[in-house]
């Protein structure tokens, strides 16, 4: 190991009233969920000095229910437990197939969903589908509990509305009419981060088509593809929705790829989407 | 801090934040689980955490207080598996093998070929080509099932 833990603090709070309260209190302090990212910052030595919040003990953050009508899921719920849930399976099975893609076995015991999020990379896995889902981000702090849509959570690059004395406690996701697609184009199944990843809906409520798509890995933040969804829908040619993804994105070359190939291949991704996801 | 390792309580003084890997290697001795990447990728470093496989390099030491853990010594030598990773060729330069043990104990008793390479799909081998470490869990199987005729149950409780 390259980094150093000599200095740095761990506060274990044993409910969650306490450990927003500590955030409030003692901040700032780093949320530590799975660590399966941030123990490789860590290990790389490439995180700043900081101190941490235990949060794997809390129970309170884990768990899959359905309350009233939306599907409730704990940050802290691992992709393991999110692929041997039948409620996902049932309600929201783009997010298993997801969590199925996500690192190996070893990773998917121990990273969380809320990790995931709070995390904020571009290229997280199970964002675009809590954004194709039209998810609620539940945020707690010491002074109460706010819901944040998925759409408008992310401002920036690794940025986004919630504040340091705020912890992720679960995701709200309404029922999702209509067909669910999620395709995560890498190197390799296991292991590879995205070189770009998205997830889409293809609701015909009332006879009416409505798409919802998102896409990762072409952007600063995962983007809601908003314009290309409209010309989907109102029945635009399929070359015509092909050109606008490729300008309603702006994607980067990286180590991963370039901005060339993600800009034909997210075409491809939007036809790929046409054809499968609109049969019935 | 109070851990459970291979059936004993150890009481260990590591920083809170240690990684699982350097209190197993250096404060337990327990050397036989290796560090490979440093970063998730390779799996070299792969314990059991309550019977999960997890890459002992990204879990601090506080997150697995009161949590059995078993690495590859806790298998005494004697696990079909390691049997069978002897015989077939499992192991060839052995960094990835006791990851790739643990790993495939946490596949349970009969996995199918699909279920051992998805399932050991975040352990690295750059000897084998993979076609041998597959072969051997395979062939542990069998072993497995004759064991466990002959001795009731002991190779499933065994993990």
């Amino acid at each position: 190991m390259q980094g150093t833990i000599a200095g740095r603090q761990l506060l274990q709070p044993r409910w969650l009233g306490d450990a927003v309260k500590m955030l409030r209190d003692e901040g700032p302090l780093v949320p530590l969920a799975g660590c399966t990212d941030l123990y490789v910052a860590l290990n790389f030595g490439t995180l700043r000095p900081t101190r941490f919040l235990n949060l794997w003990n809390l129970d309170a953050l884990r768990g899959i229910e359905t309350r009233g009508n939306a599907l409730r899921i704990g940050a802290q719920t691992t992709y393991t437990e999110i692929m041997k849930s039948a409620a996902i399976h049932r309600r929201l099975p783009m997010l298993a197939a997801a969590a199925r893609e996500i690192g190996g076995v070893q990773i998917q015991n121990r990273g969380t969903i809320g990790g995931n999020v709070a995390n904020a990379s571009p290229a997280g896995d199970t964002l675009p589908v809590l954004l194709a889902a039209d998810a609620v981000v539940v945020l707690r702090s010491a002074a109460g509990t706010r819901r944040v849509p998925m759409t408008s959570f992310y401002t920036g690059y690794r940025q986004s509305v919630a504040r340091l004395d705020e912890l992720i406690v679960g995701f709200e996701i309404p029922p999702v009419r209509g067909r669910q697609w999620f395709r995560k184009v890498g190197t390799r199944a296991a292991q590879a981060i995205a070189k770009i990843v998205v997830a889409g809906v293809w609701d015909t409520a009332r006879g009416e088509a409505r798409p919802r798509l998102a896409m990762g890995s072409v952007a600063p933040t995962p983007l809601r593809l908003s314009q290309t969804e409209r010309a989907l829908g109102s029945g635009a040619s399929l070359a015509d929705a092909q050109q606008i993804v490729q300008r309603e994105i702006a994607p980067i070359d990286d180590l991963r790829s370039t901005a060339e190939y993600r800009r034909r291949v997210a075409a491809n991704l939007v036809g790929q989407f046409y054809s499968e996801a609109r049969k019935r | 801090m109070k851990l459970t390792v291979n059936r004993k309580t150890v009481t260990v003084k590591a920083h809170p934040l240690t990684r699982l890997l350097d209190v197993l290697r250096e404060e337990c001795g327990l050397t036989g689980t290796k560090e490979g990447c440093g970063e998730g990728e390779c799996g070299a470093c792969t314990v059991l955490v309550d019977g999960e496989a997890v890459n002992s390099c990204l879990v601090p030491v506080a997150q697995v207080q009161g949590s059995r853990i078993t690495t590859i010594e806790g298998l005494r030598g004697t696990h079909p598996l390691q049997r069978a990773f002897v015989e077939h060729g499992g192991a060839q330069c052995g960094i990835c093998t006791p990851g790739m043990i643990m790993a495939a104990t946490a596949l349970g008793p009969r996995p199918s070929l699909d279920e051992i390479r998805t399932g050991l799909a975040g352990n690295l081998c750059r000897c084998t080509g993979y076609a041998a470490i597959y072969r051997s869990v395979l062939a542990s199987r069998a072993r497995s099932r004759a064991r466990s005729k002959g001795k009731g149950q002991r190779a499933k409780a065994k993990v």
